[in-house]
């Protein structure tokens, strides 16, 4: 059911830590996860026990530099596990959805919180906000309630965050819904009826700008995202993922950081890529000269075969590149190629079967056959 | 690019079950085709990893041919089927990533199929020398 979250003094996030609080203090869940603000002043998901340290939760710091899906996994993949409520942007659900798929994190015990996202900064830019006069979040909720969203002067969001078309909770156990909002008359959430009636939440009536605001930002995202499509397609038409790729130093922070890679041994990190010293130099002699560390190409191209399927586009890699490589824009639009091909849309529901293990008898018939 | 010395160089995946045993029928048969090609034995086309396909085409390989059993003939009930999106999936990124797709080719011999592995061969073969090289046999910076 669609309730509101009562707001006092028009303190949206007062207001938000307190609907947190209230579900550890009515026992709703023993645990909540959620972006926190470290002494330090970095934002960091925990997991949070104690109600009264939820006055450091920060749900709508506007960064980005982990996706929290990898920490639900570790929390929730086997029992016995606590009952915990997780704090999700959008990517960040997607992402989890997919784990689940790939048995890396279950929804069991598990209660999702997606908020709605108007896009987020890097963490060095939300760091040099922060030390030179802060980071305007009351900009960034009007820009929610009118659909006219735009970094804070000097800055951008995210390579990822700006071509994003999926920045509105549409799924999750409990969706706050941010946009379109007159959010000083209480933030709008949908919720199921028994948890509501445990909250203590009065149904309330639909806030009607909310789809408006949603397709009027959707439809300047899509006009970003298919310009950065293009452009990448014309490079790798163009250039071939070796020359987009060409400064790649195979640091594989775009691994490390990806949601969705969850091997502990990739095979990149196995002795399968240690060779002996002879087998580099049959490989010199052969093409003339052997591009090191070995393999680099094939790393990334692996990478797409193994994964793009799954790419939910948070765009972390992008971030985490030493060498400013467009890595989530050419798996965001090798993804979308392919995800059609399997009819296949990342992160929406965990009953959509992963498109590489599971087929159909009567399909592609025709492949194999060739006389 | 006609026929000017060029011998293409095809790297073979074949399933122990069907197609591997389609192939020894060829040569146990005496049937003639061309020598191109280097065969590896799997136990499965279901478990051919893109990263084996993808790493012959780095390195210059001018075909690769990954053979399997018919549908539903797989030993292992499905790999054959879990083989056809996985190749389906890397062709098309293949062909985003600016690469050659059409030199990567996915058959279903049967192990009574000798023949149909020879002409496999022998279709590949042509095809690649009017093709010509595998660029990326010059391609150092990969």
């Amino acid at each position: 059911m669609r309730a509101r979250i009562p707001v006092e003094n028009q303190d949206t996030l007062a207001a938000l830590r307190g609907f947190l609080k209230r579900l550890l203090e009515t026992e709703a869940v023993e645990a909540v996860l959620v972006p926190m603000e470290t002494p330090a002043g970095a934002v960091t998901p925990a997991l949070v026990a104690d109600p009264a340290l939820l006055d450091a939760a920060d749900p709508l710091a506007p960064v980005l530099g982990l996706n929290a899906a990898r920490v639900v996994g570790p929390v929730t993949v086997r029992e016995p596990r606590g009952r915990v409520a997780a704090v999700l942007r959008p990517c960040e659900y997607r992402a989890l959805v997919e784990l689940v798929k790939l048995q890396q994190a279950s929804l069991e015990d598990l209660v999702t919180v997606v908020v709605d996202c108007p896009g987020t900064y890097t963490v060095p830019d939300y760091q040099k906000m922060r030390a030179n006069g802060g980071v305007d979040r009351a900009a960034l909720l009007a820009g929610m309630r009118t659909g006219d969203l735009a970094p804070q002067s000097g800055y951008s969001f995210r390579d990822a965050c700006g071509m994003c078309e999926n920045f509105a909770a549409v799924a999750g156990d409990i969706r706050v819904e941010l946009f379109g909002a007159d959010l000083s008359a209480g933030i709008p959430v949908v919720l199921p009826d028994d948890l509501a009636g445990h909250l203590g939440l009065e149904a309330a009536p639909e806030d009607g700008r909310r789809a408006e605001v949603v397709d009027k930002v959707t439809r300047s995202r899509v006009q970003a995202r298919d310009a950065v499509f293009a452009e990448i397609r014309g490079r790798l038409e163009k250039e071939g993922v070796e020359g987009v790729f060409a400064a790649c130093v195979r640091c594989h922070n775009c691994m490390t950081v990806c949601p969705i890679c969850y091997c502990k041994t990739c095979l990149f990190k196995s002795p399968v890529m240690e060779h002996e010293p002879m087998q580099y130099m049959a490989w010199a002699r052969r093409k003339g000269a052997y591009r090191l560390p070995a393999d680099t190409m094939l790393f990334h191209l692996t990478r797409l075969n193994h994964m793009v399927l799954s790419c939910i586009g948070c765009g972390l890699c992008t971030d985490a590149c030493p060498a400013d490589l467009p890595v989530g824009r050419v798996f965001r639009a090798v993804g979308q190629q392919l995800q059609a091909v399997f009819d296949y849309v990342p992160g929406r529901s965990v009953e959509e079967p992963l498109p590489l293990i599971t087929f159909r008898e009567d399909e592609w018939s025709h492949v194999g056959e060739e006389r | 690019m006609s026929d000017n010395g060029f011998e293409p160089k095809i790297v073979a995946f074949l399933c122990n079950w069907c197609t591997y045993t389609g192939a020894d029928l060829a040569g146990t048969s005496r049937i003639q085709y061309p020598p191109n090609v280097r065969i590896i034995r799997l136990m499965c086309s279901g478990s051919v990893d893109p990263t084996y396909v993808l790493k012959a085409l780095l390195d210059g390989a001018d075909g690769v041919l990954i053979g399997g059993c018919h549908p539903g003939d797989c030993h292992y009930q499905s790999g054959n089927y879990k083989a056809r999106r996985r190749v389906i999936a890397l062709k098309e990124i293949l062909k985003q990533a600016g690469m050659e797709e059409d030199r990567v080719w996915l058959r279903w011999i049967s192990a009574s199929e000798g023949q149909r592995f020879a002409d496999t061969v022998t279709q590949m073969v042509q095809y690649l020398k009017e093709k010509g090289p595998n660029p990326m046999k010059r391609e150092w910076a990969v």
